[in-house]
């Protein structure tokens, strides 16, 4: 019983970090309908500028997550800007295989300025872990923060998308760019606002991944991404609750997975279980179920 | 319009930097490598020339072709692979060549991608390659034995451990054999009473870490060490190791062994300690380099032990040597693939030597040649002293047990 808790935690742990990944995917999904697959890259970049900025030039943490913020958020628009604004009517197809060209990008630049070599990234959490029933479950500093940050973040999406004027004109613009645009609101401003705030949570990710699992490479990114993306799908791709959900939910599978059946077979668990909810759910968790009109 | 121009614009500038860090980085041969290999039919010698090779054009010279992942995942292993072998070919030139003809040395990128790394084979194979060294990692290594093999050229890889990289006549190993460090390092651990209880994780996508793990749990059983749990990762599922770690702890291991790279063993000396798990740790080889990791707190990896063929603290000369040419040229300390592939290159020079091969025989000569002499070698390198060869392929060394204490690796 201790040793299915203490996985359970390991398994939330996993999964927030998921978590916060995917609400990046899930925003710029949700408003500009393209799959950003540059995004777990862009989560890279930012662990690596709060590595530079923190571990090389001794800033104290919050304010090298804040320049990685900037950082990211300037990069994000300023790939919006060069890769995908002039696809703006091509389609979907050419905008997804820019971003897969931006994401190889930008794992090649990483590699052209800091190498190859792993880095050994010091946590921004300094805070001691929460130690229950004599050590035999141990919750890390990391999952609290990751977690707290996670609803954190989530909370304030849903609401900035509700209540504020621009959070409103992406909703219009998700849901119909074309009579948006009629109805006077500036399409392309909107967008690049989702890339900017989608890349400053991206910043805050690659922080809390590389807090939680503390090697820093130019490919650390990509597989973290593309589970997150998997776990955006699984809560219902465009919902921000559910790509909370989806991501706990998929560290939780796959520790459980690898703990109680196989621990080679827990990316297979993963996918099959993502295979199973879109046969039965097409739309994921919490997804919307938009009846498209002929 | 005017947007247009400034996108173009801003592309341009993103383009030209790229190529600027290329030229600045000292990656130039990477770049080209990358280069010559998108185009594999035709005359790409040109764009492999190494620039510290003067007698290229006349047609003098040993063509020694090299292979391995300069970019991508793997690239720390190709990386430093290339640089040991330039440092070799820079002094050996320096020193009238072999036997009077100088080296030239051709590197080509394979992305750790046993496809690509045939398509380097065969793009050396155009530009006149008559020795290769390579492949650096062991799956595309298997691969270009394989065309090596049918072409009849001399193989030598300095870092390719499988067992079937070297399964032909043509082609012999610098480094040990993934069953050699799995017997070993079980032989080591029950000699030394190191342990009876043992956890194992391993890479069960990589035929390295699979092949240790499979001979040091045939040699365990006669070690009266016994496996008490194992966990395998995947290369796309190693960010994670909780589960592996609370297994190990929760099922006594005194020992958790590591047939793996430094790069995963970092996050797993994290995990042991986030779960205050102290074992005794073991690796081999793939350990090396793991006090290089950037911003690394050494007191993880306190107590660890790994197998090693190079330390480069040693106070041996020709070590010596090495690392300080490495340290001012590229600002680190060498790994084992810059020493095993160091050596490669002085390897070569002795069995040619020893061949008595000539500039102009061709590539099928020198390999018949060169393989008569390998097994009559004794070479004493960098990463061993009275080295020889089994007409197998396989080195005769003696592994390094090598201690991390007070943060520097020492010789056991």
């Amino acid at each position: 019983m201790m040793g299915f808790i203490s996985y359970l935690v390991n398994g939330i742990s996993l999964g927030s970090v998921y978590a916060i990944i995917a609400l990046g995917y899930t925003m710029v999904y949700g408003i500009a309908k393209m799959l950003n697959f540059a995004h777990g890259d862009v989560i890279m970049v930012g662990g690596f500028v709060v590595f530079t900025t923190m571990s090389g030039a001794g800033l104290p943490p919050l304010i090298s997550i804040l320049i990685s913020m900037l950082a990211c958020t300037a990069l994000g628009v300023l790939i919006e800007r060069i890769a995908y604004k002039p696809l703006r009517g091509a389609s979907k197809l050419a905008v997804l295989i820019t971003a897969i060209g931006v994401s190889y990008f930008l794992q090649n630049m990483a590699l052209l300025i800091f190498g190859s070599n792993t880095k050994s990234f010091t946590s921004v959490v300094n805070m001691e872990p929460i130690s229950l029933a004599d050590g035999a479950i141990i919750i890390s500093g990391e999952t609290i923060v990751t977690v707290l940050t996670c609803i954190v973040i989530m909370v304030a999406l849903t609401s900035f998308i509700k209540y504020s004027k621009s959070g409103r004109a992406m909703l219009a613009v998700s849901e119909d760019s074309g009579a948006a645009q009629l109805m006077g609101v500036n399409v392309n401003a909107t967008i690049a606002l989702t890339f900017a705030i989608g890349s400053a949570l991206a910043a805050i990710a690659g922080v809390l991944l590389c807090s939680s699992y503390p090697a820093l490479t130019p490919y650390t990114g990509a597989m973290p991404g593309i589970k997150a993306f998997v776990a955006a799908v699984f809560g219902g791709i465009g919902s921000i609750p559910g790509a909370f959900i989806g991501g706990i939910l998929l560290g939780i599978i796959e520790i459980l997975g690898k703990a109680y059946i196989s621990s080679q077979l827990a990316d297979a668990i993963v996918f099959a279980v993502l295979i199973i909810v879109l046969l039965v759910k097409p739309t994921g968790l919490l997804g919307k179920q938009i009846q498209e009109k002929v | 319009m005017k947007k247009k121009a400034l996108c173009l614009l801003l592309a341009c500038a993103m383009t030209f930097s790229l190529a600027a860090c290329g030229s600045n980085g000292g990656d130039a041969p990477a770049a080209d490598s990358t280069e010559a290999e998108s185009d594999a039919t035709g005359d790409d010698a040109a764009a492999g020339d190494d620039a510290e090779t003067p007698a290229a054009s006349d047609g003098a010279v040993f063509k020694i072709g090299g292979i391995g992942p300069t970019t991508g995942g793997a690239s720390i292993y190709g990386i430093a692979v290339q640089r040991g072998m330039e440092i070799a070919v820079e002094e050996i030139n320096a020193a009238g060549g072999i036997n009077g003809v100088q080296i030239e040395l051709n590197f080509q990128d394979d992305e750790h991608d046993p496809e690509k790394s045939v398509n380097a084979y065969n793009t050396l194979k155009d530009w006149g390659m008559q020795v290769l060294v390579g492949s650096v990692t062991s799956n595309p290594c298997i691969a270009v034995v394989e065309k090596s093999h049918e072409d009849n050229i001399f193989q030598l890889t300095p870092s390719g451990t499988a067992e079937k990289c070297v399964q032909y006549d043509n082609a012999f190993r610098m480094c040990f054999s993934d069953p050699n460090q799995g017997l070993e390092s079980a032989k080591y651990i029950g000699e030394n009473s190191l342990a009876s209880k043992v956890a194992v994780i391993y890479d069960s996508s990589d035929p390295y870490s699979v092949g240790i793990y499979d001979a040091f749990r045939a040699e365990a059983a006669n070690q009266n060490i016994e496996i008490v749990f194992d966990a395998a990762f995947t290369a796309d599922n190693k960010t994670d190791f909780s589960t592996a770690v609370s297994g190990a702890k929760s099922a006594g291991a005194e020992l958790l062994y590591m047939p793996f790279y430094y790069a995963e063993a970092s996050l797993v000396l994290a995990e042991c300690k986030k779960q205050s798990y102290e074992p005794v740790f073991f690796g081999v080889d793939g350990m090396d380099g793991i006090l290089t990791v950037e911003n690394f707190d050494a007191s993880l990896a306190e107590g660890l032990m790994y197998m090693a063929p190079f330390v480069a603290n040693s106070d041996d000369e020709q070590v010596k040597s090495f690392v300080t040419k490495y340290q001012e040229k590229h600002n680190e300390i060498p790994n084992q693939f810059a020493a095993d592939a160091y050596d490669c290159v002085y390897v070569v020079k002795a069995a040619m030597e020893a061949a008595g091969v000539t500039a102009d025989m061709d590539a099928s000569a020198i390999c018949d040649a060169m393989v008569g002499a390998m097994t009559g070698l004794t070479y004493d390198g960098i990463t061993g002293k009275g080295i020889s060869w089994e007409a197998s392929g396989e080195p005769n060394k003696a592994p390094l047990i090598v201690q991390i204490k007070d943060g520097e690796g020492t010789a056991l």
